[in-house]
Parts: C-alpha cells; sequence; structure tokens
C-alpha cells in the first residue's frame, strides 16, 4: 500500500472515531447542544481530506501517519472544547480550517526544496527575537494570568510565541549545521552569535515571565546543539546553566516563586495559588480508571457556567480530558504524542542531509517538550506553566504554529523518503 | 548525527512515559484521598449527581430526608429535601451545595452515596459510572420513635435544652432532640436567617448546635445517682447507711451547705443514704464524696462513659464527651484525691460539665440492671433493592454496676417520685423512678435543670434525660413535665399495641 493510501486509511479511522466523538457528547448532552453538533465530524473529516489531497500531490512519499495523528488530537481536543463550551468550538473549528490552509500553503510553496529556508537563516532568527520582544513592548503587548505572551490588535489576540519557536528552530538547524564542525571544538569565537541569540531570548523570556517557554526553548537548544556536535558536555553545561538561571529568576520573580512553591506541595496552598493545580487533581483524579464519559464529566457548580478550573479549555484541558476519558483515554492520548514524536524522530534519522535532520530533530522535539511540560506541569512532575497542549488546546496561535510544523516534519519526510527510493 | 539522535529519541520517549506514571498515580492511587478532602468542589458537586439514600424513622413509615430530582445544564442533579424537617434536624443535619453537611447526611455520607466499602458496591460503583447509569445511594432507617420526638420537640419549644430518650435494653435512641432548632430545608437558600435565630430562652441560640450531644451543662444533683452508684457498687456503703446531716458539710474547714438559703439551709437530722437521694441532700453526699474519694466516683463515672465520646453515628466533632473540664477541654486529674474536691464532685458541682445523651445513658445504665448499652440511632442501612447492608444490633459496653446495685438504686429513684422532690411527676398506674437536678449557673437565680427518669421500675423500657438552661424553677418542676410525657409518649403506645 502507497504512503498516502495508507494516510487515507487511517484518516477514516480517525474520521469515524470524531463522528463517535461528538455522537457521544450530543447523545450526553442533548439538552444543551444541537444536532448540528454531528455536522462537526463531517465537516472536519472534509477539511482533512482537503489536506490529504494536497499532500498526496505535495509531498507524496511523506509518511503517513503524522496527519492523522495530528486530526485525531485537534478531533479529540474541538470534541472536548466542544462539551464544554459549544462556542468556543466554533472559534476553534474556524482556527483549523485556518491553520489547514496554512499546512495547505506552506506544502504547496516549499514543495520543490524547503532547504532554501536555510539560506533565511540569519533573517529567521532576527524574525524570531522580533516576534518574541513584541508582546513585552507596552501598548500592543497584554499580560494574561502572569505572563506576557499576548499582542492585541482590536478583536484578534495572538501568541506570536507559537510562531517565533518555529522560526528559531529554522535559524538553529541552518546556523548549526554550518558551524557544527567548529564548535564540536569548542572555539568561544564560533559560539558567539549562538550566545548572543539565546542570551537575547533569554533576556526576553524572563521579562516576558514565561517560565515554561524558556524551558521549551533552551530544551529545543540543547536537543539540537546535542545531535549537531555530539558534545555531551555542551548539554551539561547548559543545564547546569539553566539551572543557575532558574534559580536567579526565582529569587526575582514572585509569579515564579509562587510556581515552584505550589509544586513542591500544592495541597498547602490549595485556596490560593495552589487553587488551578488542585482542582485539576481533583476534576483527573474524579475520572478514575474509565473516565466519566465524553459529555458526563463534572466542571462547573449546577447552573453555574463557571468552570470550577479557570482555564480549562487551554492550559488545563488535558484535566479535562482525563476526567471524561479516564486513565484509559489520557494514558491513550500521551501515547498518541509519543507516536507522533517517534515518527518525529524516525524522519531525522531517515533524512540525509544535516539541515534536514537538525530541522527534524528541533521540529519534534519542540513538539515532544510542549506536551510534556503542560502535562508534566498538571501531574506534577514538574512546575506548573501554562502553555498549550499540541493540537489539543483551545487557541488559534498554537494550532496554526503546529500544522506549521506537521507541514515541516512531512516535507522532510517526503523528501527523505523520495531519496531512498531513488538510490 | 544518527547516534545522537537515537539518545535523543529514547530520552524524549522516557520523559513521555512519565507522563503516564503521572496520570496513573493521580486516577488510582490518590483517587480515595482526593475525594474526601474537605475543598474538593468537584467531589461535592459530583455527590448531587448520586441518588442520595433517603432517610426514615420508624420502621420506614416517616419519611425524614428524600431528593429532589432537577435538571440543569444537561445532568441531573439530586438535591436534598426533608419532608418532616422540623422533626429531627440535628439528628438527620443537612446536605447543601452552599453549607457543605452535617449530622448523619455527614458521618453516614458512604452509606447514603452507595460509596461504603465493601468489594461488590465498589464494584457496581464502577459499573454504573462507566455505564453511565445514576448510582443510587443506600437508605437509612433510624430508631427514632416518631410519638416520642415529636413530643420532644413540642415540649422544648420556647425553651433552651434538650431531651434525649433510649430504650435500655439496646441502647436504641427513641428520641434526641435539641432546641432552640431550625428548618433544615432552609440551610441552603436563608441560612443567614437561621443564623439570625434569637430566642429570650437563652443567652445563645445557636439552633445549629446539637445540645443533646454537644451542650455541656453543669449536672447538678443528677449526677449524685453517679456518687450512689459508687458509694454502693464499692460496697462502702447500704441504702440504709446513716449520716447525721446538720444542714451543711464540713470540707477543708468550710462549710458546703444543703440547696436553700445558705444562711437558713434545709437540715434533716439522722438520715439513709437513700433519703439522702430521696431528698437530694448535699450533705449526705458531702460525706460520701469525703469517705470515698474523688478518684472513685471518676472510675465510676468513666464506667458509665464519661471522659469518652458516647460515639453514637453523628460526626465526631458533633459529640462531647463530659467529666471535668478545665479552660474548655476534659481534664482527667492524674491525682483525683487532691486535685479534686471530692465533697463538691459527689453532689454535681466542681467543674463537672456533661451531656444530656450522658445523663441518659446513666439512667438507661441502672434501668438495665447495670448493664450500659451502646446507644445508637441507626437500626438498619438498606441498598437500593432493599437488602440489608449494614444491621445495628444491641451491643453492651460493660457492666457498669452489679445487678444488686441497679436494683437498690432503682427504689432509691423511685422513692424520689413516690415521696421525694419529685412527686409531682407521678403517673398513675406506673412505677417511674427518677432524679431532679438544679445547678446553679453563672447568673443568680438562674438554673440549669435536669431530670432524668425511667420506667416502668418493675420492668424498665425506657430511660429519659431532659436538661434545661436559663431557668428559674427547679429541675422536677421545668424539665421534669418533659420527661414524664416522653416517658408517657412511649408507654402509651405499648399499651395500644
Amino acid at each position: 500500500m502507497s504512503e498516502r493510501n495508507r494516510e487515507l486509511l487511517n484518516l477514516f479511522v480517525v474520521g469515524m472515531l470524531t463522528a463517535l466523538g461528538f455522537a457521544s457528547v450530543y447523545i450526553a448532552r442533548q439538552s444543551e447542544v444541537s444536532t448540528g453538533s454531528l455536522s462537526y465530524a463531517a465537516f472536519f473529516f472534509g477539511l482533512y481530506l482537503v489536506a490529504h489531497f494536497v499532500a498526496r500531490y505535495a509531498v507524496p512519499n511523506a509518511d503517513p501517519y503524522l496527519l492523522p495523528m495530528a486530526a485525531l488530537l485537534t478531533a479529540v481536543g474541538v470534541t472536548e472544547i466542544y462539551r464544554l463550551n459549544p462556542d468556543n468550538a466554533f472559534k476553534q473549528g474556524l482556527w483549523i480550517v485556518i491553520a489547514v490552509g496554512v499546512f495547505v500553503a506552506t506544502l504547496l510553496v516549499l514543495r520543490r526544496d524547503y532547504r532554501v529556508l536555510e539560506s533565511y537563516k540569519y533573517l529567521f532568527g532576527l524574525g524570531a527575537l522580533f516576534l518574541l520582544v513584541l508582546p513585552a513592548l507596552p501598548g500592543i503587548g497584554t499580560t494574561v494570568n502572569g505572563a506576557r505572551l499576548w499582542v492585541r490588535a482590536g478583536p484578534l489576540q495572538f501568541q506570536p510565541g507559537e510562531l517565533a519557536k518555529l522560526a528559531l528552530i529554522v535559524f538553529l538547524a541552518g546556523y548549526l549545521r554550518e558551524k557544527r564542525e567548529v564548535i564540536a571544538q569548542g572555539r568561544l569565537k564560533d559560539l558567539g552569535p549562538l550566545l548572543v541569540i539565546w542570551g537575547g531570548a533569554m533576556l526576553v523570556l524572563v521579562e516576558t515571565n514565561d517560565l515554561g517557554s524558556g524551558l521549551l526553548y533552551f530544551g529545543v537548544f540543547l536537543a539540537m546543539l546535542y545531535v549537531a556536535t555530539a558534545r555531551f558536555t555542551y548539554v551539561l553545561a547548559g543545564a547546569v546553566l539553566f539551572i543557575v538561571g532558574s534559580a536567579g529568576v526565582y529569587k526575582i520573580s514572585e509569579h515564579v516563586r509562587d510556581r515552584v512553591d505550589v509544586w513542591l506541595n500544592a495541597f498547602k496552598y490549595a485556596h490560593t495559588t495552589g487553587y488551578q493545580i488542585v482542582q485539576a487533581r481533583y476534576s483527573i483524579a474524579h475520572g478514575g480508571f474509565g473516565g466519566t464519559g465524553l459529555g458526563h464529566g463534572i466542571f462547573t457548580q449546577p447552573g453555574s457556567s463557571d468552570t470550577l478550573i479557570p482555564y480549562l479549555n487551554t492550559d488545563f484541558i488535558f484535566a479535562a480530558l482525563a476526567q471524561e476519558l479516564g486513565l484509559i483515554g489520557a494514558a491513550g492520548l500521551v501515547l498518541v504524542y509519543m507516536l507522533f514524536v517517534a515518527r518525529g524522530f524516525r524522519i531525522a534519522l531517515l533524512a540525509n542531509d544535516g539541515f534536514s535532520k537538525l530541522l527534524a530533530v528541533g521540529l519534534t522535539s519542540a513538539f515532544a517538550l510542549q506536551s510534556f511540560i503542560i502535562i508534566g506541569g498538571i501531574v506534577g512532575i514538574i512546575p506548573l506553566t501554562g502553555i498549550t497542549m499540541p493540537f489539543v488546546s483551545y487557541g488559534g496561535s498554537s494550532v496554526v504554529a503546529n500544522f506549521v510544523l506537521l507541514a515541516g516534519l512531512m516535507l522532510i519526510s517526503n523528501r527523505a523518503n523520495t531519496e531512498r527510493g531513488e538510490s | 548525527m544518527n547516534r545522537q539522535i537515537t539518545r535523543l529519541a529514547v530520552c524524549t520517549i522516557v520523559l513521555l512515559s512519565a507522563l503516564i506514571v503521572g496520570t496513573t498515580y493521580w486516577q488510582t492511587f490518590a483517587v480515595a484521598g482526593l475525594a474526601d478532602r474537605q475543598d474538593n468542589a468537584l467531589a461535592s458537586v459530583a455527590q448531587f449527581t448520586v441518588d442520595r439514600g433517603k432517610i426514615y424513622t420508624g420502621h420506614r413509615r416517616v419519611l425524614l430526608a428524600t431528593n429532589v430530582k432537577k435538571k440543569v445544564a444537561g445532568q441531573t442533579y439530586y438535591f436534598r429535601k426533608y419532608p418532616n424537617g422540623y422533626l429531627a434536624p440535628h439528628v438527620v443535619g443537612y446536605s447543601t451545595q452552599s453549607r457543605s453537611r452535617a449530622g448523619l447526611e455527614r458521618s453516614q455520607n458512604d452509606y447514603l452515596t452507595g460509596a461504603n466499602g465493601d468489594i461488590s458496591s465498589v464494584t457496581k460503583h464502577e459499573l454504573d459510572k462507566l455505564t453511565g447509569v445514576t448510582i443510587k445511594g443506600n437508605d437509612i432507617d433510624l430508631a427514632l420513635n416518631v410519638r416520642a420526638q415529636e413530643t420532644a420537640v413540642r415540649q422544648l419549644r420556647g425553651k433552651c435544652g434538650a431531651a434525649v430518650v433510649i430504650q435500655p435494653q439496646t441502647g436504641r435512641i427513641l428520641a434526641l432532640a435539641s432546641s432552640p432548632t431550625y428548618n433544615p430545608n432552609a440551610v441552603e437558600k436563608s441560612f443567614s436567617a437561621i443564623t439570625r435565630i434569637r430566642t429570650a430562652a437563652c443567652p445563645f441560640a445557636a439552633p445549629l448546635l446539637n445540645r443533646a450531644t454537644q451542650g455541656l451543662y453543669p449536672p447538678g444533683s443528677t449526677f449524685k445517682v453517679v456518687t450512689a452508684s459508687a458509694a454502693l457498687d464499692s460496697g462502702a456503703f447500704t441504702p440504709s447507711s446513716t449520716f447525721y446531716d446538720p444542714g451543711y458539710c464540713e470540707e477543708y474547714g468550710k462549710r458546703v451547705s444543703n440547696a436553700g438559703n445558705p444562711e437558713s439551709p434545709e437540715t434533716f437530722g439522722t438520715v439513709t443514704l437513700a433519703q439522702g437521694l430521696q431528698h437530694s441532700i448535699n450533705s449526705v453526699f458531702c460525706n460520701v464524696g469525703k469517705r470515698i474519694g474523688a478518684g472513685k466516683i471518676l472510675d465510676y463515672a468513666e464506667r458509665f462513659g464519661f471522659y469518652k465520646s458516647p460515639d453514637v453515628e453523628l460526626p465526631a466533632d458533633a459529640q462531647s464527651p463530659s467529666g471535668l473540664y478545665r479552660k474548655h477541654k476534659p481534664y482527667k486529674p492524674k491525682h483525683p484525691e487532691f486535685q479534686v474536691d471530692p465533697g463538691r464532685l459527689a453532689f454535681g458541682q466542681e467543674r463537672l460539665l456533661v451531656t444530656p445523651l450522658q445523663m441518659a445513658m446513666v439512667a438507661s445504665t441502672v434501668a438495665n440492671g447495670g448493664v450500659l448499652m451502646q446507644p445508637h440511632l441507626i437500626d438498619d442501612v438498606r441498598a437500593p433493592d432493599g437488602s440489608i447492608v449494614h444491621r445495628v444490633r444491641p451491643h453492651k459496653v460493660r457492666r457498669v454496676i452489679s445487678a444488686t446495685t441497679a436494683n437498690q438504686l432503682t427504689q432509691m429513684m423511685e422513692s424520689v417520685v413516690t415521696g421525694g422532690t419529685a412527686t409531682n411527676l407521678q403517673i398513675p398506674g406506673v412505677r417511674l423512678a427518677g432524679k431532679t437536678g438544679t445547678a446553679e449557673t453563672n447568673v443568680n437565680g438562674k438554673y440549669d435543670t435536669w431530670f432524668i427518669a425511667f420506667a416502668p421500675a418493675e420492668k424498665p423500657e425506657v430511660a429519659v434525660a431532659v436538661a434545661l438552661e436559663n431557668q428559674t424553677g427547679f429541675g422536677a418542676t421545668t424539665a421534669g413535665p418533659i420527661a414524664k410525657s416522653l416517658v408517657e409518649a412511649i408507654l402509651r403506645q405499648r399499651s395500644n399495641t
């Protein structure tokens, strides 16, 4: 079976799952939601068919599992968002349409050779920095939940950090490909531009008060540096730097201090700074092994529309899913993330040139780390930071960025598989 | 680069696996602990999706707590309604969203929500959850006797105090009422109105307080029954032991007077121990206390259940132990022989504080031939299909005094009614045994008054204790008539059936 037929088959399965998901929400909440909910499944299936056919044309040999997994995750997300608030699901649906549009555009534009990006690496680096600084600028930036991450333009809110992440990965892949030998020799001179860009990025992150993104960027950076140079000492040095830096931030920033204190003993702060996380754990625990079932979870006081957990459909959507789908569903979700990551690294292994390998490593690590940081924060493995759960959380910028990431991996995969076929 | 990529991939997958471990922890091991936490808003909402068990009394004939089904935002909730809310709010309590729970609704929450731990109900619970079937709780049937409970509520109305009725042979609590009372149906929506309840009868109305199990009052002369138990059971005295009463008793070189005006107290001359109880003569008991010592009296008090929670099915923090108190805490002296004034202790002063339930247990023990039965409110718990989940059987706590002592005490307490301090309480055709109590309070001329009793003396079927706050009369004229009508309420039903 060809790669694309396999993809189509997988998409059918995902389409059926989506239909089942919306159907169960509909059955559970008939009084609340309309039969329109059932058309959601058909609509998304149609949308992914479009993506599939573009992929058939643009990247015929790309990995056949990535798109269905992304489709599955967005479907799970939009089903849960729909269950929590149908209006939000409609907005999220629009964002997914835009995201698939961007995905299609990315595939079409870069289908001949995405490696042209390498020649613009410094442009990407500067672009990333610009995007990161944007929310910190007075006037256009807004603070949400203690972190300055947002840019507001009229009714639109946008998180430029999501795109900055991708731009930085392109820059790093290009830069590290070019300099990897000399950097591996450890001459300070060659590390210079790298450190400058990274120093800048970290400063911006401290300024914007967003530790989660800091951890994400630094982790991706270390992963790429390690793969490029094969020098484990760099990873160690980086980790030490990060810990020292974090300790510094802990001292300066009350926001970060609260987060760490809550991480160490959430229940002590159950009524204050730990409220969210403690309520999120109650939600997870209430799901138990089998979950309450879609539509049967408890998220509000009877008759109230305010959820017991703030930011339930963005940062805490995992807590909602874990309650309704139970341990089986939550673990299944994590397994999908794991499979996605495994496919990503496989693409990196199969890619033939350094830039492609590094780009695939960067994109995959970013995806993996982001999933780890948000879910790990909720289940208490690391301090909580509010970032989105890839493909699942409510939020436009995140969905668009993740579809671009998906397009990137598929482009790399297509090239690698095509070359393998030829040789 | 491939070696590094492989290593990185392995590390990343391990990292992500940790998420599954973390989730598993919260969804399996941590579940029980989290669900019990008071601040778990979700669990408390979730409990309203359970078709909570009903609470009945009188062999499922009278409904005390039931549910009103309401559909809100697609979810079915079961809210509590108390059809006979006036009857036993201090026993049943309430289960609300805004004020959480109280009474049996709190202490028996696991039974009522079907979350009691036996394996078959747990399995059924999980299956119901998976299949989306509404979970049904277990029904509780109480031992409360409706006629007696109604009498208690009616008779206490407008007063401050409590009444407890116990079946001596079984420990079943046939009535338990506290006044001022409140309407449990109003807790959810107009709680502030309950907190504003005031009454002229007592300085602090506190309608939510269960005075029967939490109200601590000086026992006054009712404690003489405990002292007499110690005196007779230890063999130090017999009912016919004689005393000379000059109207006072000398302790530590000071006079402790009998009841009445301290300048000219009642004097009885030469009397027996039995007459001492009959006429409630302080000097007699003062001398008894000096002879047998405070330690002995406290030992017997402890055997009657003092210094321990009575352990009825109500929440633990809604039951106070009785005993000597110091700084609002039970105080058990290590060396009672010189830490406690034995004379005052013997007739119920010192720093003694007791609950009406404890004094009912004292009366009930004497009535039951000296054996204390565990008092209990619940008869049985039934699953929705009617099968018995839990049945409360009579449980003997201990033999407190010998049958002989109990017999002698019964005769002495009978004489209180036939020719002592409570002659106004005689019931034609029924041999009533009782003991009055009138305890001074901080306010001059105001007393906490008591009557404890049981009947019929030859074969007791009912034991009662009534305590009233802030009274100007004596125990026999204030608490006594209430106790009498409670005894009658029980005995009349027996003759009817």
